[in-house]
């Protein structure tokens, strides 16, 4: 055996994967002498996380799952004992990837959960630094530039742009200094692509901004990172720190003269610094506003001047397209969408976590053939993209590629890449009603259109989710969607109304019945359900009598129990209690 | 002795604002005092010392800093990391995630909010529990979820969220309990 790994991004720490690396530090001696043991990054597995790896001598690797110091030690026990691999908790090795895994073309997450995340060597033996390398030694920055405009990278931060353009507009401005500034505010709820790379692959996105200060000239660089995100933040320190230390970042990087260097800023949570003009006014100290464009950052950008701003994961993807070219990175994906993307599946899923996939693969086979399908086996509804921008693609679409163009004509957007996964049991109308209250909440408060728009749209969706709704809310939806729509300054309120045209477009008929029926057809708004004892299925075990919270459950043991509905408060508490042999709990 | 608002939770803020000791953000101050653009980072400082942004510190971060008490306010209130009112000893994230929000995490919020006995933002009289949430606390895969100081908890339900604040709340007053 040469190496145990733990994964220690933090779904692994959330999952607990610290108390197996604690107990391999200490037992290590005693264990597996002379093994090396190692912490890396998220694999992308979050469902079987904390995971560990064992690298055989001869470079197999085998990956378990659901792992606790004691199952750690029997994987570590048999795998000594020379019986190969300990099926009972394999999840998936080298020669026989799982059907998670085998899919997926990993180029943005290509050493996630391979290399130890503080370590500048093993990002070294990955090949790293090799590009920059290749770039200041061997290129111009003209050369380098027309590389990234043969691979075709479009930004992965949401709108798709050109990536050679921007860096190029950038270029083309006299003024000095310039800036390199890299978005890591992902604010999208439900996605974590971003934070799962700056963890595990910090070296990555630095190299990619390096590079990218040399194309357009610029000294300094500037990572905007979400402060909810302390792991990414402190693995990024360590490997700045480590690449001043070689000569990588700093003064005369390489020898080659070129110097460059980046400091990190934490946003203060709040959404819309995700927005580049934003941004810009939150990294100088203010509050995030958006402004008009143009001027464009790249014009006018952090303090007035010439300033590239792109996502992580689009930095991500430039020392790989260095390293093997442009036309290799243009081989991958679609005509008009290049290379991979990564996605953060959740939801009812199956088989939640990260997966980079080439562009062009349909939904389906995301969904179904990595995600596993729906969590107990539910019936498919719906998958929510793009965030709070973002729309609903229905069942009938599954067939839809990931490309930018084919998810935009669906009417949702490809956003940064989170994938949720909805049940029968998701309330359409209630999905629109949610992220109008992100949105509404998130809105900055400039521009009329978006503080009182997306205020009265959601009070139309809230009380239709009430019960309360009247006819004529559709059509009022509907106009004033498209006015906050073409009406908003900035992204955040053009495409806060996303949410409400697409479930409109597909489930027209989940908000009719709200209105008409006072109806929730997915049992899901608490004004519209009742919960209920089944008197045939009730044993009367008195579970639910002592767990409900405000004690609005009567009836004696072995009796048939009885909810008050004047006192429910709806929380579902007896529900979840309610043995599953019984589930007499119904909700109506 | 009643404060005709009826706001107990004001009046404690109130008084705790005579012990606030401004010294201690001195050295973050002159660090930063004449650096372009650094608001932001001071008030991450400072409220990591006081664990919350007094308004006397707000007001003595605006005279030090040499900017209008209203830019520093208002910087302060747009960001969501920002708390002008101290929090419980157990900060308890609920996430509000899309993940999170499929998977019913508004049952739960119904459930810790009567449990607590609180609404969501606001801290128990004992001071012990603040209940908050977050837009996602990336551990989508487990969800629904919470963070109680740092500590993930998933996946919940509403009876297993109780469970956990009832063993907090055990521990706490067993804790108590053993002192005396
Ligand atoms: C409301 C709003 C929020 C945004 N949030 C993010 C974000 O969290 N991360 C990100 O990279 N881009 C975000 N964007 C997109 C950025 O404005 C910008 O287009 C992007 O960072 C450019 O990088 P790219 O060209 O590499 O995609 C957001 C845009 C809007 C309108
Ligand atoms: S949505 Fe709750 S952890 Fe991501």
């Amino acid at each position: 055996m040469k190496k145990i790994r733990v994964g220690l991004g933090s779904c692994g720490i959330a999952a607990g994967g610290l108390k197996v690396w604690e107990f391999l530090q200490a037992e290590q001696a005693n264990l597996a002498p002379g093994v090396e043991i190692q912490k890396t990054g998220c694999i992308g597995m979050c469902h079987h996380e904390p995971l560990l790896d064992i690298l055989e001598d001869d470079e197999r690797v085998y990956t378990y799952g659901g792992v606790t110091p004691e199952k750690a030690q029997e994987i570590i026990d048999w795998h000594l004992s020379g019986q190969g691999s300990l099926e009972k908790y394999l999840v998936s090795s080298s020669q026989q990837p799982n059907d998670y895994i085998k899919p997926q073309l990993r180029i943005v997450l290509r050493n996630c959960g391979v290399i130890d995340p503080e370590s500048l060597d093993d990002y070294r033996r990955q090949g790293g630094y090799k590009a920059l390398a290749k770039a200041l030694k061997s290129m111009s920055p003209d050369e380098v530039l027309a590389e990234i405009k043969i691979s075709g990278l479009r930004g992965r931060g949401g709108a798709g742009f050109p990536t050679w353009f921007k860096w190029n507009s950038t270029r083309m401005e006299e003024s000095q200094p310039k800036y390199v500034v890299c978005n890591a505010d992902e604010g999208d709820p439900g996605a974590f692509m971003d934070r799962s790379v700056l963890e595990s692959d910090p070296h990555s996105v630095l190299e990619g901004m390096i590079i990218a200060g040399y194309v357009i000239g610029a000294a300094n660089g500037i990572i905007y990172c979400r402060a909810e995100y302390p792991l990414a933040i402190k693995n990024l320190q360590t490997a700045i720190a480590a690449a001043r230390e070689n000569a990588l970042l700093g003064e005369n990087i390489m020898d080659t003269g070129f110097s460059f260097d980046i400091r990190i800023k934490q946003g203060a949570g709040a959404f819309v610094c995700g927005e580049e003009t934003a941004l810009i006014a939150s990294l100088e100290g203010e509050r995030g506003m958006p402004r008009l464009k143009p001027p464009f950052p790249s014009q006018r950008g952090y303090w007035g001047q010439p300033t590239s701003i792109n996502n992580v994961e689009t930095f991500a993807n430039v020392a790989w397209i260095l390293e093997h070219g442009g036309s290799a990175f243009a081989a991958i994906g679609t005509e008009a969408s290049k290379g991979t993307k990564v996605f953060a599946l959740a939801g009812k899923i199956k088989k939640g976590g990260l997966v980079e996939v080439p562009m062009g693969m349909s939904l389906k086979e995301i969904i179904f053939t990595i995600g596993g399908g729906i969590k107990d086996d539910h019936e498919f509804k719906a998958v929510q993209m793009g965030g709070p921008s973002g729309g609903c693609i229905p069942g009938h679409l599954l067939d839809t590629p990931v490309d930018y163009q084919s998810i935009t004509s669906t009417g949702a957007f490809m956003g940064s890449g989170g994938m949720i996964v909805l049940d029968e049991t998701a309330c359409m109308v209630d999905m629109a009603r949610y992220f109008l209250d992100f949105t509404q909440k998130e809105s900055c408060g400039k521009c009329v259109q978006c503080r009182i728009g997306s205020k009265r749209l959601l009070e139309i969706l809230e009380s239709i989710c009430a019960g309360e709704g009247k006819a004529g809310d559709i059509e009022l939806l509907e106009e004033m969607a498209l006015q906050v729509q073409s009406a908003s300054l900035c992204g955040l309120g053009q495409g806060a109304p996303n949410p409400i045209l697409t479930t409109l477009r597909y489930f027209r008929d989940e908000y009719e019945a709200h209105i008409n029926d006072k109806n929730c057809p997915a049992k899901h708004c608490k004004h519209l359900i009742t919960y209920t004892i089944d008197a045939e299925r009730c044993k009367g075990c008195g579970i639910c009598v002592r767990k409900c919270p405000v004690n609005c459950i009567t009836g004696a043991k072995k009796e048939v129990h009885h909810i008050d509905q004047e006192k429910c408060i709806k929380c579902g508490t007896c529900l979840d209690v309610c043995p599953g042999k019984f589930a007499a709990v119904l909700v109506n | 002795m009643n404060c005709c608002c009826q706001n107990k939770k004001t009046e404690t803020n109130q008084g705790t604002h005579t012990d606030i000791d401004l010294r201690l953000m001195d050295e973050v101050i002159n660090h930063h005092r004449g650096e372009k653009g650094s608001l932001i980072t001071v008030l991450q400082k400072v409220q990591d010392i006081y664990g919350y942004l007094p308004m006397p510190v707000l007001k003595e971060i605006s005279l030090k800093m040499g900017l209008k008490p209203a830019q520093v306010y208002g910087t302060a209130t747009f960001y969501t990391q920002f708390r002008l009112k101290p929090v419980g000893k157990y900060l308890i994230l609920l996430c509000q995630g899309t993940a999170c929000h499929v998977n019913g995490s508004e049952r739960i919020e119904t459930a810790l909010a009567e449990e607590l006995k609180i609404k969501p933002g606001e801290t128990t009289d004992d001071g012990l529990f603040t209940l908050d949430s977050a837009a996602c606390l990336g551990c989508c895969s487990l969800a629904p979820v919470m963070m109680i100081n740092g500590q993930a908890y998933g996946p919940l339900n509403s009876e297993k969220a109780t469970r956990i604040i009832r063993d907090i709340y055990a521990a706490e007053h067993l804790k108590a309990g053993e002192k005396i």
